[in-house]
């Protein structure tokens, strides 16, 4: 009898001291998270609640008569489906993603197994030098490459009629080839950082995997195909979702070198978000147009969640 | 017996011979093999020699332009070395912007959002990576959804509300929501995960509290994890253009790469390239003194963030 009280006891005893524990963990975990949760809920999920609220309305700046933001239910989208402008964005939004992604990835994977040779001499050189775009601003990097391609002062439009080609070439001001020289001046920009974290994934292989291989006769293309890029999937997922998702958000280089044109052939999203909301002052319209390019973006980060899912699925069966 | 060891003798010449042969092929796929990889080696020096030439190339020209008189850039053909040199753009540029202030201005949001978020995120890293609490995982997918929110969709509201606390054009307007941001949160928390837990456990039995395991413990271990990130963190804010562009129109809490765009297209586009090159220089060197000091760890601290 008593022995079953003393039990029981000591039960509460426990259940109380976890639920002790998990009290004071609660509150530990508030007190830590607490600085940086309430600077995000301000100037993060409030604000993100309220350009969904502001793309249900008519709301203007710059109106003369300061009368309050009409609800008008989802006409903002409507009109925005509606019109081609919007389409031309999504379709520019897309083919820069489309082009940039894969390009970024391959040129920075060939760098870095250029880099990973261990006969190779002054590594660290190379290396510094191809990160170096990272660091500077897209600011100055478009400002370069906007003077080097200038029809009328640039050295590549020379060099290229000196080549035999047309005369003072306008890449960025053409409509077929602006949007792949912004891609051209993103992926020289970024691709330095890539190549850094393919680098260490390259590193991390044993070396012993490919002498075994050797030995049994593997082509240097069979190695690359069976040990270097399953080696490299986790590298691949997080630099495909960081550089998909950054394309969506592309802005500086359009706004410093081609303001969009020539003929919208550059706009993007994320400039005609800029365009409507401080030039135009539709602040109604623009929200309605982040919030398409937000569930853009979830929507492909989703996908991407899921592949990666299967795919280590799949791995552990 | 003669006949016999005259057959040996055969025998040997006759092995010898193949043994020649075979050591003729060896050295022949040997010497091929060597060719082979004398002619990659050749071909890979030079595919890095041309990269590294098209990489630096613009920068090269940013700094040539800057010291390059106006007439000269602007005749036809481009030269690479101009035929004369100057100052006069850096005094122009000094005369059209005020570069020490907006330099100034730079350093205080940069490096107060740098040191303020690296604490604040790490703070949050320990809490989500080393306190078991409840609603944790709830709290890390709330976040991951927030990293795919497109700044631009934030812009708006944040303005109205710096202006309603009427914080627009002042150093806290552009500093204070900058505070916390997810990515460094994840990278921190990435790495506090790989620490050992044994250490904490063993400072906990001596009776330290939650905040001195955090200061003496983990963040002494998470030193590179938080180079970096406050790297990216100086990086990001120092280039940005669009955030300091909106939140600021004067020059007063301006910074220098918000007023550099002002030099082009947008606002005057007369401005010589001489000029803006001269303001592109200046804007990038503080940043790149930086890189060259830390270059090694947060390239190191770089690689750590692709990796699980």
């Amino acid at each position: 009898m008593t022995t079953a009280t003393s039990q029981s006891e000591a039960h509460e005893v426990a259940k109380e001291n976890k639920k002790a524990i998990q009290a004071r963990n609660l509150r530990t975990g508030i007190l830590f998270t607490a600085p940086a949760l309430i600077v995000l809920a301000i100037f993060v999920f409030y604000p993100a609640i309220q350009t969904f609220i502001t793309s249900l309305t008519d709301g203007r700046i710059n109106s003369n008569a300061r009368r309050p933001a009409k609800f008008i239910g989802f006409k903002n989208y409507v009109t925005l489906f509606q019109s081609a402008d919007f389409w031309t964005d999504v379709k520019n939004t897309l083919v820069y993603a489309v082009l940039y992604a894969p390009i970024v990835v391959i040129v920075a994977l060939a760098f870095a197994l250029l880099l990973n040779r261990k006969d190779l001499k002054f590594v660290g050189f190379f290396r510094t030098c191809m990160f170096l775009p990272f660091v500077i601003s897209l600011t100055v990097a478009a400002i370069a490459w906007q003077f080097i391609l200038s029809p009328s002062l640039g050295l590549i439009p020379y060099w290229v009629s000196l080549l035999g080609g047309p005369s003072h070439l306008d890449l960025l001001g053409t409509r077929e080839t602006s949007m792949a020289t912004i891609v051209f001046i993103t992926v020289w920009k970024n691709f330095g950082y890539f190549m850094v974290i393919f680098l260490a994934g390259l590193q991390g292989i044993s070396a012993e995997l490919y002498e075994a291989a050797s030995l049994d006769g593997a082509s240097a293309w069979q190695k690359f195909r069976y040990i270097t890029l399953p080696a490299l999937r986790p590298t691949f997922n997080y630099v495909v979702i960081f550089g998909l998702i950054g394309s969506f958000q592309v802005f500086d280089q359009v706004f410093i070198l081609t303001s969009g044109g020539p003929a919208r052939s550059t706009e993007t999203i994320v400039y005609r978000i800029y365009t409507e909301a401080f030039g135009n002052g539709k602040l109604g319209y623009a929200s309605a147009l982040s919030y398409v390019l937000l569930i853009m973006t979830l929507i492909v980060g989703l996908i991407q969640l899921y592949t990666n899912n299967k795919h280590e699925k799949e791995e552990i069966a | 017996m003669s006949t016999a060891t005259a057959t040996s003798v055969k025998l040997t010449a006759e092995q010898e011979s193949e043994n020649a042969r075979i050591n003729a092929e060896n050295e022949r796929l040997r010497k091929q093999a060597r060719t082979k990889h004398t002619i990659s080696l050749t071909l890979s020096y030079i595919a890095l020699v041309l990269v590294t030439f098209l990489m630096v190339f613009p920068l090269i020209i940013v700094v040539i332009v800057s010291f390059t008189p106006n007439a000269v850039t602007q005749t036809w053909p481009p030269k690479v070395i101009p035929s004369a040199w100057t100052l006069d753009n850096y005094t122009s540029l000094f005369s059209r912007l005020p570069i020490g202030r907006e330099l100034l201005n730079t350093i205080v949001f940069a490096g107060a959002v740098t040191i303020i978020s690296v604490f604040f995120d790490s703070l949050a890293a320990y809490g989500l990576s080393r306190v078991d609490f409840k609603g944790r995982g709830i709290l890390l997918a709330v976040l991951i959804a927030t990293m795919m929110i497109p700044g631009m969709a934030l812009l708006i509201p944040v303005y109205k509300l710096l202006g309603s606390m009427g914080l627009v054009n002042s150093y806290l307007g552009i500093i204070i929501p900058r505070m916390a941001d997810v990515g460094g949160i994840f990278l921190l928390r990435q790495f506090f995960i790989s620490i050992p837990k044994d250490l904490d456990n063993a400072a906990r039995i001596d009776g330290a509290g939650e905040f001195r395991i955090f200061a003496q413990i983990i963040l002494p271990n998470a030193v590179p994890a938080i180079l970096t990130v406050g790297m990216f963190n100086f990086m990001g804010n120092w280039n940005d253009l669009l955030w300091p562009l909106i939140m600021t129109s004067k020059p007063e809490t301006r910074t220098i790469t918000a007023g550099l765009a002002m030099l082009t297209g947008h606002g005057s586009s007369v401005t010589p390239y001489g000029v803006v090159m001269a303001g592109a220089l200046i804007s990038a060197l503080p940043l790149l003194i930086v890189f060259f000091f830390v270059q090694k760890r947060f390239v190191e601290g770089i690689a750590m963030t692709g990796m699980k």
